[in-house]
Formats: structure tokens, C-alpha cells, sequence
């Protein structure tokens, strides 16, 4: 395998994580984007979404011991998972965030944090502090390309991941929702003016923003097959840069920053220790902040002057 | 005739200190403060007196982190970096140049100044929010320097040997008693400081900045220089605290500066009652005795921190002795704070 | 004194050609005027003209796209320098919505507003040596006076936001004072007030020139610009559109167009 071999499936491997992260990101840039919250807890919501698929897995394998059903099973572990997390994005908008609104920032920011703790500790006392395995929920089949080594795995990732994206595109671009949450976005006190119902739409965001984090943490535990409760931290943090990359409140902006940081992840996992990686990530968040704010494909939020 | 006016200026200086000094402290505070001083000696158990020292540590901490928080409006979730590098630094020099606990003390302060004051220049252009972000994961990435970079730091194992203070022939060791005086002296000689930057020209520069930038910026009041000294001193206190934890535990390792420590602090300051000193050090107290008090529940600890914080947010988000901002927030409901 | 007349020969404040984009809007396009010293200038022209984005430009919180923005007799190029420095070089100002410090107490403000005229620093406010304690006594002092000035120092404990809607208009005007300016931008400060307040607001400012402050204002009220005003410029959608004396404006039929629109007959 030449040097470039390895790098595309490096890029390849990086890809897959990159969904996972774009998912993940997507949920932060529209809620920021029509809020102005960071929403601290979101890699929470996508830990627990994780964990959520493994019970269901545990509730529901008795149901499903033949192969038969098992695209079925892999569909209902999928709907569990992201209906427990948009219950608990609801939730958590309901009643730790809406009561804020009005608030300087620094009063929902600590809110977060406190959300943040209580659901990731929530988890490590339900299910314990270790690292849990995560079953194989398909066979895995290689797939060579090339010099390219493709898991059906990775293949199933993309496929879902881009599914939803594409999904989510549409809602945004043609559903009177969806353009009801581009008003918000643009200006929240005109949008009110007009009728738009401002409280719902905000928690429709949250519960598209959860229901996708969701889903990426089905992906992400059947990706690396152990889950622990302080992955919602790390992935979390990392996609939030990912959707600053992009433009903070751009929707296109957090796919492709997803899609970039994985890339990027892929392709240093050779040379760098995970801990390394990390610094990276963040010496990366840093420097956009600090140099390029509105990202790659330009905020959404207006900034002060 | 000379001799008269000088030791009228003499009489007049030292009139001039004790009114300062009256004019910080009341007369509960001398109270209180007398109390701090007499509690070693009425209370003997020596894991009390530890605790009071590990809440004295904090309380220099909020302090610190009040000064940039509070007072210059700058949110800060990277705090525990700055610890971290007032007790790695104090550790390095005395270990390596066995250079002792009272000088290493000012060595530390300033090199956590100095590293606050760097932190400082990302905050200079950013708003809150990001902000947040920039010192979340400048904590993070000093903390895992400290976890990697072994030869210097010691990586995960940390560092080991840091002698403690002596004062003359008498060496601090491991007693909790001399490092509580010297916690609580430093905390008084530090809240009447602060008390007195409160006055003065700084003190309103940075209400005037976290009330309003633009405004501020209008009343000639240079924000990077503002910013810069929020840092440097908020960074200096840190530095403190950081050397007497290190000085006082012998062997440091980067798990005591993680971000669960800087959003404690972050915690302590706003529950308590954000800007203000005397709700920063009850905020501080509160929440280090509060594991003390529910030890059987230590696993559920984390948990409970984040419950309180959420329910203090939405039925106090002043914090427990704050005081106006509670009126702030109905009035901004539309507005956003970085509109013009 | 001869000086003073050849000092007066350059203006105290000289806009060329300036410019301001936001976008796609121009909000603010080649306008000249100048400001001399001692005068009052008055700055007027309907809603969105693009007056309080000047005052944005000479107060350095927006950066022109073109043009140039001269200061004093030194002629400092204000579009160059940061928003305090150009506070410090002596331009003060008032804003159209009010930003005071609003938990800050009457003083307080006036004391900050003072910030660029005092030399206390960081080492100086942590270690208060006797001149730090004198020159806080002395900015004590005359924020006491300048209130008192504007009849304010009986509130002068008070936290401004308890303050009513004329008395903050007159504090933040006396905050602006504080840095003892040369020249004083005042955005609509007769907003929302009753005719006696504008009585006294335009003997405030009568006050205020003779003290040797130039003043430029920016308001609406016809009844309050013309009488006080010595020079009036007007801007419409960010175009300077006539300068001249009050009395010359009042007749101008393309300022009575801008304010009242095309198609209307034009009375004097």
C-alpha cells in the first residue's frame, strides 16, 4: 500500500466519523442560530442517545434472536434512540432554557452546564461509570474499492447520515416550519410580529437538533462498539467547532465542518495520540474564533459591529 | 517647625491607614474575621481544619475568577489552567532550583498573570458566548499538556517532592493548622485589595465595560487594557492559590485542574452572588463544605451540582446574595446584549 | 488674543468625503462639512439619513469606507484612531438611546465619564499611594460640581436607572462633560422630553458653548436645532443635501421636500 493509499483510507475512515460529527453539529448551529445558545448540553443529548440504543437493544434482542428481523430491529433501535433524545431536547428547552430567554447570557450558559452534568452523571448512575460494550447490530462485510477498505458499516453511516441531512435540507428549504425557523433565525422579534409562534418553533429546533444527535450516537456506539458517559463531552465540543468552522447558525456550514474535522481527525489519527488530537481540535476552534469568527461559509448570526 | 509638620504627616499617615481600613471592613467583618482566627483553637479536629483549608483555596479561587467574571463581565470557563500553572510553575522552581515556598509564591503569581493576561487577548475581540468556547478549550489544552508533556510535567503521575513552607525553623508539613492561617491572612489581605480596586479608576472601568462596552470604550476606557488587567489579576490570584495547593499537598497531577474544577468555581461565584466579594466567599464555602455534608452521597455528588445550578438559575439567577440583575433580565427581553 | 483668531481660522472638526457602507446600504455617502471652534452646529435630515452613523464615524465605533475625519488644529485623523483614544483626544458624546450606566450609581458615571482625564492605573489602583488618593478626591469633587451644574448632585447616590427620563438625558450629559471635551456630540438629546425640559436643555447648551465646549447635535425637534443652532447641515439618505444658518435652511424647498416628501406644495 503506497503513502496515498493510506491517506485515502485514512480520509475515508475520517469521513465516516465526520457524519457522525455533522449530525452533531447541526443540532448546535440551529439552535444557535435561532437563540444565540450554546447549547452545552447537546453532546450529552448525543451520549445519551447512545446509551438509549444499547438498552433498546437489550429491551428488544428477545423479540428479534433470528437474523430475519434484524433491518427491522436496526430501524427500531434507531427510533427509540431518537425519540428519547428529542423527549429529552424538548424537555430540557421547556423547562431549563425557555424560562431564560430573556436572561443575559451568562445565566442559560450556566444552566447548560448544569444540564450538562445532570444528564451525564444521570447516565453514569444508571449504567455505571465503566465503559460499556456495544453489540454488533450487523455483520460486518469488507468492501474493497481500490486500495480503499470499506466496512458496509461505514457504508450504512453515510447512508443514514446523508439521508437525514438531505432530509433536513428539504424541511428547512420548503416546509412552512422550516421557514418559519429561517424567519426566527433572521430576526426573532419580526418573526413573532408576524405570528410565527416562537415558542414552538424553538423547540421543533431543539427536537430536530436531538433527534439527529440521536441518531449519530446509535452510529457512533456501533462505530467503536464501547460507549462511556464522558464521550458526550469530547464529541460534543469537537462538533461544536465543527459547526464554528463552518459558520456558526449555517446549516450547510455545520455539514461540511462536521465532514472537514473528521477528515482531518482521520488523517492525523497516525501521527497523533487521541489526547493530541483533542488539543488539535481545540487549537483549531481557537484560531477560527480568533481570526475567522464567521467560519468558512459565513455566519447567519448577525454579530456586533 | 519641621520637625512638627513631619510628625504631623507621620500622625496623619497612619490616621489615614486605620480609616482606609475601617472603611473596608465593618465592624461583623472584624468580627468575623477575629472568629476565623480564634476557630483553630476552640475546634481541634484536624480533618475540620482541613476542610476549611481546601474552602479557602476555593475562596481565593472564586476571588480570582470573580475578578474576571464579575467584575469585568469576561465569562471564563478555563479558570482551572490558570490554578494549574500557579501550582505546576511553583513546583517546577522548587524542585529544580529548590527555590523556597515564599518566593516561589510571587514566581507562580506572576507567571499565572502572565498566562492570564495571553488568555486575555482572545477575549478582547470575542463576544460572551465564544469567549466561553476560547477558555473552555484553552483549559483543555493546558490540561493536557500538563497530562503529556512527562519529562516537564510529569505527565498523568505529576509531580512529586514540592517541599512545603517554613517559616523560619518551623516547616508547615502536612498540618492543616499553619497553611489555614495562611490561607485566611492572604484572603483578607486580598478581599481588601479588591475591596479597594472596587473604588477606583480600574474598579469602574470594568463595571462601566461589562455593563456596556461601546458606552465604555465612548468614556475613553480602553478595553484591551481593561480586559488585560481583569486577566492578569484574576491570573495572579490563581497563581497564589495554585503555589499553597502545591505547597501544601507535596505531589500535584493534572486531575485536580480539570473542567469540573473550573466550572465549580464558575458555580461558586455565580451562586453565591456574582460581582460581589461577599457573595463570592459564601458562595465559595457553601459549595466546598456541601460534599462534606452529604459524604454518604458522594456518587450522586456531580449530580446534585448540576440540579442545583439549573434551579438556582431559575429561581435566583442573582445568585444567593446577589442583588440587581434580576430586573436586567426582564428589560432585555428582545435585546440582545451585543446590539448597538 | 491673536492666537485664539488664527486658531479659529482652522475648524475644530473637518469631515471630508466620508463614506460608510453596511452591505448593501450606504448608509453614509461623501459627506463634507466642518465644525468650527466655539460654534454649535446642528445636524439634521429625516429618519435613516445616516446622522447617528456619522457620529459613529467621528467617535471611531464605525470605520469609514472612504473619506477622512480631521480633529483640532493639529488636525488629527480621528478615522484612524481607536474609540478611546479619540474620547481622550477630546470628542464626547451623548446617544440616542440612552446607555448609561444604568447600576452604576449618578456619580459613579460622571466619574467614569472622567476616565480619560485621570492617571490612575492598574498598580495605582491596587496599591492607592497618596497622589491616587488625592486625584480621586479632586475627580470627586468636581463630579460633585459638574452635577451640580446640571442641578443633579442631590441624586448624586442615586443608581441611575432610578433616575427620571429627563434627569438621565441631563446625566449623560454630564457624563459626556466629564472628560472636560473640546468638542460635544449630542444624539436627539431632546427626545422624549416636555417643552419646559427643552427650554432648559437649550439653555443648558447655551451653558455649555460659553464654557468653550463646540458642540455638534443631531435632533429633530425644529423648535429646539434653530433657535441655538449657529450652522445647520442636512443629510438625506446619507447625502449631505444643504449646510447654511438656520434661517436659510427653514427656506431651502429641497430640505422642506426631504422632510415632507415630492408632490407637496412648498410653503415658506
Amino acid at each position: 500500500m503506497t503513502a496515498r493509499d493510506v491517506f485515502i483510507q485514512q480520509v475515508t475512515n475520517g469521513l465516516t466519523i465526520g457524519m457522525i460529527y455533522a449530525l452533531i453539529a447541526l443540532g448546535y448551529t440551529i439552535v444557535y442560530g435561532i437563540i444565540q445558545l450554546i447549547n452545552f448540553a447537546h453532546g450529552e443529548v448525543f451520549m445519551v442517545g447512545a446509551y438509549l440504543s444499547l438498552f433498546a437493544f437489550t429491551l428488544f434482542s428477545g423479540f428479534f434472536s433470528g437474523t430475519g428481523g434484524s433491518i427491522f430491529f436496526l430501524v427500531l433501535i434507531f427510533l427509540f434512540a431518537m425519540l428519547g433524545t428529542s423527549l429529552i431536547g424538548l424537555m430540557v428547552e421547556r423547562f431549563a432554557y425557555r424560562p431564560l430567554r430573556g436572561a443575559p447570557r451568562l445565566a442559560p450558559l450556566i444552566t447548560a452546564i448544569g444540564v450538562s452534568f445532570l444528564l451525564q452523571n444521570s447516565v453514569m448512575l444508571i449504567f455505571g461509570p465503566t465503559d460499556k460494550s456495544f453489540p454488533n447490530l450487523i455483520e460486518t462485510k469488507k468492501i474493497s474499492f481500490g486500495a480503499v477498505t470499506l466496512t458496509n458499516l461505514q457504508i450504512l453511516i453515510a447512508v443514514v447520515s446523508l439521508s437525514l441531512m438531505i432530509i433536513l435540507h428539504i424541511f428547512i428549504k420548503k416546509t412552512k416550519t422550516g421557514k418559519a425557523m429561517r424567519a426566527l433565525a433572521d430576526d426573532r422579534e419580526a418573526a413573532s410580529l408576524v405570528g410565527i409562534n416562537t415558542n414552538r418553533i424553538i423547540s421543533i429546533a431543539f427536537l430536530i437538533g436531538s433527534a439527529l444527535a440521536g441518531a449519530g450516537g446509535v452510529m457512533f456506539g456501533m462505530y467503536y462498539h464501547t460507549i462511556n458517559f464522558h464521550d458526550g463531552y469530547l464529541a460534543g465540543l469537537k462538533a461544536f467547532t465543527a459547526a464554528v468552522f463552518g459558520g456558526i447558525g449555517n446549516i450547510p456550514g455545520a455539514m461540511i465542518g462536521g465532514l472537514l474535522l473528521g477528515i482531518l481527525e482521520g488523517v492525523s489519527a497516525g501521527y497523533l495520540s487521541s489526547e493530541w488530537k483533542n488539543v488539535f481540535a481545540f487549537l483549531i476552534l481557537i484560531l477560527i474564533l480568533l481570526f475567522r469568527p464567521s467560519g468558512l461559509l459565513g455566519s447567519r448570526v448577525v454579530k456586533k459591529v | 517647625m519641621r520637625k512638627t509638620s513631619r510628625r504631623r504627616i507621620k500622625k496623619k499617615k497612619r490616621s489615614n491607614f486605620f480609616s482606609e481600613i475601617k472603611s473596608v471592613f465593618s465592624f461583623k467583618s472584624t468580627l468575623l474575621i477575629l472568629f476565623i482566627f480564634i476557630l483553630p483553637l476552640l475546634d481541634r479536629n484536624a480533618y475540620h481544619i482541613d476542610v476549611l483549608v481546601t474552602a479557602g483555596i476555593f475562596m481565593l479561587l472564586a476571588l480570582g475568577l470573580n475578578v474576571i467574571v464579575g467584575s469585568a463581565g469576561i465569562l471564563n470557563l478555563g479558570y482551572a489552567a490558570l490554578f494549574a500553572i500557579g501550582a505546576y510553575t511553583y513546583a517546577l522552581v522548587n524542585i529544580h532550583l529548590h527555590i523556597p515556598f515564599w518566593i516561589g509564591l510571587w514566581v507562580s503569581a506572576f507567571s499565572a498573570a502572565f498566562f492570564g493576561m495571553i488568555l486575555a487577548f482572545p477575549a478582547i475581540r470575542l463576544t460572551g458566548d465564544y469567549i466561553a468556547m476560547v477558555t473552555l478549550g484553552t483549559g483543555e489544552i493546558v490540561r493536557i499538556m500538563l497530562n503529556n508533556l512527562d519529562p516537564i510535567t510529569g505527565g498523568p503521575n505529576g509531580l512529586l517532592g514540592i517541599e512545603h513552607p517554613t517559616l523560619w525553623i518551623y516547616d508547615f508539613g502536612v498540618h492543616s493548622t499553619p497553611y489555614y492561617f495562611l490561607i485566611f491572612a492572604l484572603l483578607i489581605l486580598i478581599i481588601f485589595i479588591l475591596k479597594r480596586i472596587e473604588s477606583s479608576r480600574l474598579g469602574r472601568a470594568w463595571i462601566a465595560l461589562r455593563e456596556d462596552e461601546l458606552a465604555a470604550s465612548c468614556m475613553g476606557i480602553n478595553p484591551v487594557w481593561a480586559k488585560l488587567s481583569a486577566f492578569g489579576i484574576g491570573g495572579f490570584i490563581a497563581g497564589i492559590a495554585g503555589s499553597i495547593f502545591a505547597a501544601k499537598q507535596g505531589t500535584i497531577s493534572p486531575d485536580s485542574f480539570d473542567f469540573v474544577v473550573s466550572v465549580t468555581v464558575l458555580a461558586m461565584i455565580v451562586l453565591g452572588g456574582l460581582g460581589k466579594i461577599s457573595g463570592v466567599i459564601t458562595g465559595a464555602l457553601a459549595l466546598s463544605l456541601l460534599p462534606e455534608l452529604l459524604r454518604g452521597f458522594d456518587l450522586y455528588r456531580m449530580l446534585l451540582f448540576g440540579l442545583a445550578m439549573i434551579i438556582i438559575m431559575l429561581f435566583r439567577p442573582q445568585g444567593i446574595l446577589g442583588e440587581h440583575h434580576q430586573e436586567e433580565f426582564k428589560e432585555n427581553l428582545f435585546e440582545r446584549k451585543t446590539s448597538q | 488674543m491673536k492666537t485664539e483668531a488664527s486658531l479659529s481660522k482652522t475648524p475644530l472638526l473637518r469631515i471630508e468625503n466620508v463614506t460608510k457602507r453596511f452591505g448593501g446600504v450606504t448608509a453614509v455617502d461623501g459627506v463634507s462639512f466642518s465644525v468650527d471652534l466655539h460654534k454649535i452646529v446642528g445636524l439634521i435630515g429625516p429618519n435613516g439619513a445616516g446622522k447617528t452613523t456619522l457620529f459613529n464615524c467621528i467617535t471611531g465605533l464605525s470605520a469609514p469606507e472612504e473619506g477622512s475625519i480631521y480633529f483640532g488644529d493639529s488636525e488629527i485623523l480621528l478615522s484612524r484612531l481607536d474609540c478611546h483614544e479619540i474620547a481622550a483626544a477630546g470628542v464626547a458624546r451623548t446617544f440616542q438611546t440612552i446607555r448609561l450606566f444604568k447600576y452604576m450609581s449618578v456619580i459613579e458615571n460622571v466619574m467614569v465619564g472622567a476616565h480619560s482625564r485621570t492617571r490612575t492605573g492598574i498598580l495605582g489602583s491596587l496599591l492607592r499611594p497618596r497622589w491616587v488618593e488625592l486625584e480621586e478626591k479632586k475627580l470627586v469633587s468636581r463630579a460633585h460640581q459638574l452635577l451640580h451644574f446640571f442641578e443633579l448632585d442631590q441624586k448624586a447616590n442615586e443608581i441611575a436607572r432610578n433616575l427620571s427620563y429627563g434627569h438621565q438625558r441631563k446625566l449623560e450629559i454630564a457624563r459626556a462633560l466629564a472628560s472636560q471635551p473640546k468638542l460635544l456630540l449630542l444624539d436627539e438629546p431632546a427626545a422624549g422630553m416636555n417643552p419646559k425640559e427643552k427650554e432648559e436643555l437649550l439653555d443648558l447648551i447655551r451653558s455649555i458653548r460659553k464654557n468653550g465646549v463646540t458642540i455638534l447635535l443631531i435632533e429633530h425637534d425644529m423648535k429646539v436645532v434653530m433657535p441655538i443652532s449657529d450652522y445647520v447641515v442636512v443629510l438625506d439618505y446619507g447625502k449631505k443635501i444643504a449646510e447654511g444658518k438656520p434661517k436659510e435652511i427653514q427656506h431651502n424647498p429641497q430640505v422642506i421636500e426631504a422632510y415632507l416628501g415630492k408632490g407637496i406644495e412648498s410653503h415658506a
